[in-house]
């Protein structure tokens, strides 16, 4: 999802990684019989670059992505819900934790990466910019948003850099999961009072626009997306997986009795596809740019948590540290 | 009481709820206050917890402190389960339709969340507390008591070490830390004594009609103190003394901010009586 929203992996340069004629042609080969590159490997500095910038912006989007869910963990309406919500949250700050670990293995520490996120520097996924106020956002967040993310990331789980696709293949899983818990809440909501069912058709219809938008901008306005697929880090055009992900929707809509709200979507019987209308990117841009409803709500939280607990880190870290001298001065005794 | 349920097969709510439909059986009445007490606790506790996901110093304490809210969320369901089949109620009309006098949790459980000091204090005397509780309940006469305090006892062992770690952190990092948790110390020690008071129920309902049903929290003081003073002693930190606090959230009294933290906890669900989720 965050790659999708446009990152620019520059030309295909050597860089100061330096790099023989012969690394560089190594490289070349392993990239053309889909291998894997690993940590320890050579690689192109706008490869590696690249990667960073990639999987960062992913994990940075599991980390904020915690927040819109996050909302309703105090009040969510049944016990079990509330217990299935702050899984799903957590297991979200777990797939940040992941995928920080695969970029580190590229040369960049986490507080680093950290850092530019709460200074407002690093991208995140846009989707997690929109605002989450009913509970059947809950649901369409499940559905639609961990479903088009499903869509995005299953491919990469065989992305040429080998921790970031082994970090997917364990995501994977549990966004699946997230999935079925969001169509069931929404099928619990269809299943309901009239006014139960409003909440979930109203909720869809906000959110299912923006999940689209997900894949990122049309082929033809995403020039940017042709290197990463080169590189194997990017396995299908945006545009693909937009369509895929709409096939697999209608449905699943059509089991939940939720009208999606996009009159042009058909089924094109030549493409064994379903036709779908224009978006709005306008809007789209708009949140790129930061001004959607919560860009400024989600760094400011993020901001506020990490700075609050500077303390609580420093403590740590000096105690630690004590630890460390004593047990190097036991060891000084014994010798 | 169904002979049905036994330890390992009623650890769900769900598994309790359909065994005791089953067997047709119900908690006795003095037992189900009993187990809406322990519920109580766990179920505060884990929405105050829930409150650190995405606010946590960093996020391997995010999934810490979360962890720890949906084991004790876990405990909370197998509690209320339990406890409502006395009254025909299930997990969700406790928690959601009940008011503020209604609440049988110690008031330590519902204490806001403060800083991370007062949060990782208020949990290091609620584990050790619900340690020494738990490893006793095990051996309960009520087999849906022993069985649900046979899985919570091995999560509230994995509590007690987070918190005790935390608290060496705090009292052996650095100046701040240490300041601000001895500070914590002093904030929330005075609610620890309501833990470990006898009270009607107890006395005369559960051990002598019921005997062995329940733990009486008068016993589990000692260990408690022992345990917890270790801790404190290896951290350098004081064992607070003195100040008590009157308590009284076992006969449904409860601190300032109970109230909105069940104002919001109910909300969705009071807004739409009767709908199912
Ligand atoms: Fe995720
Ligand atoms: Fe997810």
């Amino acid at each position: 999802m965050s790659l999708a929203e446009g990152t620019a992996p520059g030309r295909m340069d050597r860089g100061a990684a330096g790099g023989d004629d012969a690394e560089m042609a190594r490289f070349d080969e392993i990239m053309a019989a889909d291998g894997r590159i690993e940590p320890t490997d050579w690689m192109p500095d706008a490869y590696r670059r690249a990667l960073v910038r990639q999987i960062s912006q992913h994990a940075h989007s599991e980390i904020i992505g915690m927040q819109p869910e996050g909302n309703w963990i105090g009040r969510a309406p049944s016990l079990k819900r509330k217990a299935i919500l702050m899984a799903k949250v957590q297991d979200e700050a777990g797939h940040g934790l992941y995928l920080y670990s695969a970029a580190q293995t590229l040369g960049t520490d986490r507080d680093t990466m950290f850092e530019q996120l709460i200074t407002g520097k690093a991208r995140y996924s846009s989707i997690f910019n929109y605002f989450t106020p009913t509970w059947a956002d809950m649901g369409s967040i499940g559905w639609l948003v961990d479903g088009a993310a499903i869509c995005n990331q299953v491919p990469l789980c065989r992305a040429s850099y080998g921790p970031y696709g082994r970090a997917m293949v364990r995501i994977c899983k549990e966004e699946s999961f997230h999935q079925r818990q969001g169509f069931e809440i929404l099928l619990a909501l269809m299943r309901g009072t009239d006014a139960q069912r409003e909440m979930a058709q109203e909720s869809v219809n906000r959110w299912y626009g923006p999940a689209l938008m997900m894949f990122g901008p049309p082929d033809a306005d995403s020039p940017n997306s042709q290197q990463s697929m080169a590189w194997n880090i990017k396995r299908f055009s945006n545009d693909e997986l937009r369509q895929r992900f709409v096939d697999m929707l209608v449905p699943q809509a059509e089991v939940l009795g939720i009208t999606l709200p996009d009159p042009a979507i058909a089924w094109n019987e030549e493409r064994q596809s379903y036709d779908l209308g224009d978006l709005d990117w306008t809007e789209f841009h708009e949140v790129l740019a930061g001004r959607g409803q919560a860009n400024a709500e989600r760094i400011e939280r993020r901001r506020e948590a990490h700075e609050g607990g500077e303390w609580v880190r420093e403590a740590a870290r000096a105690y630690a540290r004590k630890q460390a001298e004593a047990a190097d001065a036991a060891e000084a005794q014994v010798a | 009481m169904s002979q049905k349920i036994t330890m390992g097969a009623a650890l769900t709510p769900e598994k309790i709820a359909e065994q005791l439909a089953d067997g047709g059986a119900v908690a006795p009445a003095s037992v189900a206050e009993y187990a809406l007490r322990l519920g109580d606790d766990a179920l505060i506790l884990s929405q105050r917890l829930g409150w650190w996901i995405a606010r946590a110093p960093e996020i391997e304490e995010d999934i810490a402190l979360g962890n720890i809210a949906l084991d004790l969320i876990g405990h909370a369901r197998s509690f209320l389960t339990y406890a409502g089949s006395a009254w025909g109620k299930s997990e969700d009309d406790l928690a959601y339709f009940r008011d503020e006098p209604d609440w049988r949790c110690a008031q330590i459980f519902e204490l806001a969340n403060g800083d991370f000091a007062h949060t990782i204090v208020r949990q290091f005397a609620v584990s050790f507390f619900q340690f020494e509780l738990y490893s006793r309940l095990v051996d309960s006469s009520d087999p849906v008591l022993a069985a649900i305090a046979a899985k919570a006892v091995k999560e509230v062992d994995y509590h007690r070490d987070h918190s005790a770690q935390w608290m060496l952190r705090l009292g052996q990092g650095t100046e701040e830390s240490r300041r601000r948790v001895q500070v914590a110390l002093t904030d929330v020690w005075p609610y620890v004594d309501e833990l470990f008071r006898d009270d009607g129920l107890i006395d005369d309902v559960l051990i002598d009609d019921l005997d062995g049903v329940a733990v009486r929290p008068t016993t589990l003081r000692e260990p408690f103190d022992e345990l917890v003073g270790r801790v404190l002693g290896q951290a350098d930190l004081e064992v607070p003394t003195g100040a008590v606090a009157r308590g009284g959230g076992r006969d449904g009294v409860h601190t300032g901010g109970f109230g909105v933290l069940l104002a919001e906890m109910q909300v969705l669900a009071r807004q739409y009586p009767g709908a199912t989720w």
